[in-house]
């Protein structure tokens, strides 16, 4: 049959069809484990669209930095001599040897260990070693390589390695409302992210937990241990009579919005499971900031549960980072949020933090044995199509257009699998 | 009793450092290798006796030297939330523990560091052989205990479990380390 020989030396070629793999409620196992497809995603979304680096409160002074990633690909975030945000490679353009070893540190150049050329913090290149070799020479082109485009919203450094492209307030678009969210429960509206991450090394393809960071029909299963051990009341959250919503903000970012469920509550600091009684100064700063009234309003809707798209999660009280590091691998990086001028409402943000989260985390050890199950089952070759359909009744639009559902239903991952679509699909 | 803590005058508040120092180690390693076994067989009820009241269960990140209390850790529980993670464990619905990990310790160069009345502090390596449905890990640690002897035998003050890859991605860390 000529055609088909047509279309699969098409697909060797790169052209793979997107669209036979991904339908508006189901979509190909394949996604998940194949290793050329995970090359075509760093191509077509992690060295291309707007990817979260870091956050500024990382480099408070000047001449600070740490190594931080887009994809696979190690990014060193630079608070330069002037106290400019840099995103340099972390690439020696001599002879490409690894340039910064380091997590983090102070400084005001980086020297090269192989030929020992020398670097500014601004990424130019200052000297080489035995300079009369290069006599005659320009040092043009000979700086460290810089990611294009940078933008940094409200501290949230994003990067992108596409020259051109959308802005970044076009990409969060309405998830942007979220990021707003998560600062106003700050007294000062920022936030300090200081008390480093934890690394959870997950043998499971990323899309797994871009997916589940706002599915809200598996916790009442997988983290019912917890909910059975500790009297935290939150597993009715997640059950058939919640009012709590998914959201698809489009772009990829989803949300699980638990602020209907606060709100017919109406009790400040119900949605960290306190009372203002117990944190006298943190809600003492808010009415200072905010007025009482408004204190009150943000302390009842309390912090979003988001994934910005392809790699920010904020899971109410914490910071995650995925970055995919092969199609079978991803990093989950963690810290607490932590609220600058905040400090009794942080040590409590730290040790929920730590309890929850991370390798160990009485909820997260459980989510990532769920990702790494979800990456061995889908190689299995029969059903091949996966099924996202939960609540395609009874998705509606939201006051802002938005699409939203129950907080069980699948809304959120047919959202990302939209944009993913688009993404895959784009004309160069 | 043992008879290390028959050997003191006061069984009740007795002096370590009047020791003889053979005797002390002998009797700190049976209590590393008993609290060893008790986690290797995920006997959880036997593990959670061995803490005392003020107990605390560190896995730094990060390095060994960081503050606890103003930095992420692996793992920082004190004595209520350890029971929490047992419990957690009894329920039979902690996934990644279920089917449970294969586990085989060896801990090895035990030193006595400090001597302190009825408290001594104790270092240790551990090597960790996990199987569990992902595959085989290795795990590596420089361990720091405080022993405490009560009633005439030691009980667990603190462990700090420094895992010498702390600084880079580790895998899920479920089982009592
Ligand atoms: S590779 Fe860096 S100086 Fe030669
Ligand atoms: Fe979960």
């Amino acid at each position: 049959m000529p055609h088909a020989a047509v279309s699969e030396a098409a697909a060797s070629a790169g052209a793979r069809d997107y669209h036979a793999l991904i339908e508006p409620a189901r979509i190909n196992s394949r996604l998940y484990y194949d290793p050329a497809i995970f090359q075509e995603e760093l191509e077509k979304i992690w060295y291309k669209t707007w990817v979260y680096v870091g956050h500024t409160s990382e480099i408070p002074n000047k001449n600070d930095y740490v190594t931080k990633s887009i994809g696979p690909m190690p990014v060193l975030m630079v608070r330069d001599k002037d106290g400019e945000v840099r995103l340099l490679l972390n690439k020696c353009p001599h002879r490409g040897n690894q340039l910064c070893a380091y997590q983090k540190g102070n400084r005001t150049s980086f020297t090269c260990p192989y030929h020992s050329w020398t670097f500014s913090n601004t990424g130019d290149l200052m000297g080489y070693a035995l300079p009369d070799g290069y006599e005659g020479q320009s040092k043009a082109g000979l700086n460290l390589g810089k990611v294009p485009r940078i933008a940094v919203y409200r501290g949230f450094v994003f990067g992108s390695m596409a020259e051109e492209g959308i802005s970044i307030e076009e990409h969060l678009g309405g998830a942007k409302a979220a990021l707003d969210q998560l600062l106003d429960n700050s007294p000062t509206g920022e936030l300090e992210l200081t008390a480093g991450f934890l690394q959870h090394r997950t043998k499971a393809n990323w899309k797994f937990m871009l997916e589940n960071e706002t599915d809200g029909y598996h916790p009442g299963f997988v983290h019912g241990s917890v909910f059975q051990v500790t009297s935290s009341g939150i597993g009715s959250l997640y059950g058939a009579d919640s009012t709590a919503l998914t959201r698809d903000y489009g772009n990829g970012h989803t949300e699980f919005d638990l602020r209907p469920e606060w709100r017919k509550n109406d009790k400040p600091l119900q949605w960290f499971g306190t009372t203002p009684e117990r944190l006298p100064d943190y809600v003492k700063s808010m009415n200072a900031a905010y007025g009482e009234e408004r204190a009150r309003q943000i302390m009842i809707d309390g912090s979003p549960h988001v994934m910005i798209f392809p790699n920010l999660f904020i899971a109410e009280i914490q910071i995650f980072v995925l970055q995919p590091v092969a199609v079978d691998e991803t990093i989950q990086h963690v810290t607490a949020v932590q609220f600058k001028g905040a400090p009794d409402i942080n040590r409590r943000l730290r040790q929920q933090t730590m309890g929850s989260v991370g390798p160990a985390g009485l909820l997260l050890a459980d989510d990532t044995e769920m990702y790494e199950r979800n990456h061995r089952g889908a190689q299995i070759l029969d059903p091949e199509w996966l099924v996202l359909s939960r609540g395609l009744h009874r998705e509606r639009l939201d006051e802002n257009g938005f699409r939203i559902a129950h907080s069980t239903d699948e809304t959120p991952q047919r959202g990302i699998w939209r944009h993913y679509l688009n993404l895959m699909t784009e004309a160069r | 009793m043992t008879a290390l803590a028959q050997s003191f005058a006061d069984v009740s508040a007795p002096d370590l450092a009047a020791a003889e120092p053979a005797a002390l180690h002998h009797q700190v390693a049976q209590f590393l290798y008993l609290e060893a076994r008790l986690a290797d067989t995920h006997d959880y009820d036997g593990w959670e006796a061995l803490w005392t009241d003020d107990a605390i269960y560190w896995v730094p990140a990060n390095g060994d030297d960081t503050d606890p209390e103003k930095e992420m850790s692996v793992l920082y529980d004190n004595r209520s939330r350890i029971g929490v993670r047992i419990r957690q464990l009894k329920t039979g619905r902690r996934h990644t523990q279920t089917p449970r990990s294969e586990l085989a310790r060896v801990i090895s160069n035990i030193e006595v560091a400090e001597v302190r009345g009825s408290e001594v502090d104790v270092r240790a390596n551990v090597l960790i052989y996990e199987d569990n449905l992902r595959g085989d890990t290795l795990w590596a640690a420089r361990n720091v205990y405080r022993l405490r002897m009560v009633d005439g035998a030691f009980r667990l003050v603190r462990k700090k479990i420094a895992l010498v890859n702390n600084n880079k991605p580790i895998y899920t860390l479920s089982f009592l380390v």
